[in-house]
């Protein structure tokens, strides 16, 4: 049965059509609006590259039920940055070569965005905590947590300014 | 298909008794994972993540319980206020998968899926936590240990839904303490709580990931509570180890992908009587 509603992406309405209604919120994003930023690859709540915020909370968007998301805010990676400008996150983890295949980079954006947005001075343990619902088969981590700590320093120096 | 998005608890169970064969969706994080994996299909869903009154929580005017609504996500049990009142819950919400999960994932739906390795399980069995259900016809109230009656059962009747779970606030000392293959992200393969009354000098210890239900330890329970020095909060190494053993020997482990039971035995006997030194630190 194909059905219609629409959900707020990145600021505007988008109607899904022609779509089923038991989809996940990744397989809309993805399949139904062509927003190829959020990767999918467990689809089992593992390894957080489908990291996405919705109304403000980072969340496996394999694990949403998309129909039931109308009315809510929903943020996905290209909503952080529009295309071919880099965040200050982005950015660091390029300088920290925080980035290699790449896969796993929007997901651990979307959560090193998170975790910054609530702590702005994050302990070593805080910023593993925070990232240990993504996984990355390539940096070994140690990168990807000198990174978002770079983010953390350089933001703190420049008073609070976002990059 | 259709998906309902109530707004209050009587729209929920009025959507509910409509057609009890639907599924009651809440953060998602169990039933989202069988969908995806073909396991489940979904026909008729009632989303429960917007129903206010089921994510709120209050004291009662004694102080002396609490009760959390089913909707409450582990993201807000974990630290503030529910963790001074019930630290057990809170050490165990926090053990729960990533952030992104408890972001989103609830003790309502904990208990919806009546795993014997859900985290916050026995927590709800060490303290006697009463269950709130409510349908068209009414509410009811039962005891967590009359609640979960199988891997993966318990008593909620189709057209029932989870309301919320009340707990004592105890004087004394509570833990949970959880053995995984690391520290995120990991299902338990054993995992014990313990909680301290005070007040009535009483012990209680249950048990998960080793039996079909959440086990509560009622023989090393008694024992204990006669061998401790009250006064000097003091137990001897003699009866920490006792403790461990009586406790394992509540076990009833298997063998599964996870674990073996020897495992898991010795795992019960090192957690219990650690959380037994740690309620009684001195010697
Ligand atoms: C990656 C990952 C890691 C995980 N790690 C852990 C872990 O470490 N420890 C752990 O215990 N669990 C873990 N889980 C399982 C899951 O997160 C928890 O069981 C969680 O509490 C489920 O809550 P939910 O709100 O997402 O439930 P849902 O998936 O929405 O629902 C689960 C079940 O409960 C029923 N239900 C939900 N709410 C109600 C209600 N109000 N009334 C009636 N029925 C209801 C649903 O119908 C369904 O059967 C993990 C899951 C994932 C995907
Ligand atoms: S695809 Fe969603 S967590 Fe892996
Ligand atoms: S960079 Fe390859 S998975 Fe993380």
């Amino acid at each position: 049965m194909a059905e219609f509603y629409s959900l707020r992406v990145n600021g505007v309405d988008r109607e899904v059509v022609d779509a089923q209604l038991g989809e996940s919120l990744l397989f809309v994003l993805r399949e139904r609006l062509g927003l190829l930023g959020t990767k999918g690859a467990c689809e089992q709540g593992e390894c957080g590259s489908c990291s996405v915020l919705v109304d403000g909370e980072l969340v496996c968007a394999c694990l949403v039920l998309a129909a039931a998301q109308s009315g809510r805010d929903i943020v996905s990676i290209e909503g952080i940055a529009p295309a071919g400008v880099s965040t200050d996150v982005q950015q660091a983890f390029v300088d920290a070569g925080a980035v290699q295949c790449g896969f796993c980079t929007p997901g651990l954006v979307m959560a090193a965005h998170s975790l910054l947005e609530r702590i702005v001075d994050p302990t070593d343990t805080e910023i593993r905590e925070e990232l240990s619902g993504n996984i990355c088969r390539c940096t070994g981590y140690g990168r990807l947590v000198e990174a978002v700590a770079n983010v953390a320093k350089t933001r703190i120096a420049l008073g609070g300014n976002r990059g | 298909m259709t998906v309902s998005v109530p707004t209050s608890v009587a729209e929920a169970v009025s959507l509910l008794a409509a057609a009890p064969d639907s599924l009651v969706l809440a953060g998602g994080t169990d039933l989202m994972v069988e969908v995806n994996a073909g396991h489940r299909s979904l026909d008729r869903v009632i989303a429960v993540d917007r129903i206010e009154e089921l994510r709120d929580w209050s004291i009662s005017a004694d102080r002396r319980s609490l009760t959390i609504g089913s909707g409450v996500p582990y993201s807000l049990v974990m630290d503030g206020p529910i963790a001074e009142l019930v630290p057990a819950l809170a050490q165990a919400s926090r053990t729960v998968g990533s952030p992104q999960i408890r972001h989103v994932g609830t003790i309502g739906g904990n208990l919806g899926t009546c795993s014997p390795a859900g985290d916050t399980l026995p927590v709800l069995a060490a303290l006697d936590a009463q269950i709130h259900l409510r349908s068209v016809s009414g509410g009811r109230t039962v005891s967590f240990s009359h609640f979960m009656t199988g891997v993966k059962r318990n008593s909620r009747q189709p057209d029932e839904l989870i309301t919320g779970v009340t707990l004592p606030v105890l004087p004394g000392w509570q833990g949970y303490s959880k053995v995984g293959v690391r520290n995120a992200m990991v299902i338990a393969t054993a995992s014990s709580c313990l909680a301290v009354d005070e007040s009535t000098r009483s012990v209680r210890v249950a048990l998960g990931s080793v039996g079909p239900v959440i086990i509560r330890c009622t023989d090393a329970e008694d024992w204990v509570v006669g061998q401790i020095d009250w006064e000097r909060r003091a137990v001897d190494d003699g009866v920490v180890a006792e403790f461990g053993q009586r406790c394992g020997v509540a076990a009833r482990p298997i063998d599964d992908h996870r674990s073996t039971a020897a495992y898991r035995r010795r795992a019960i006997e090192v957690l219990s009587a650690r959380q037994l030194r740690r309620a009684f630190p001195n010697g």
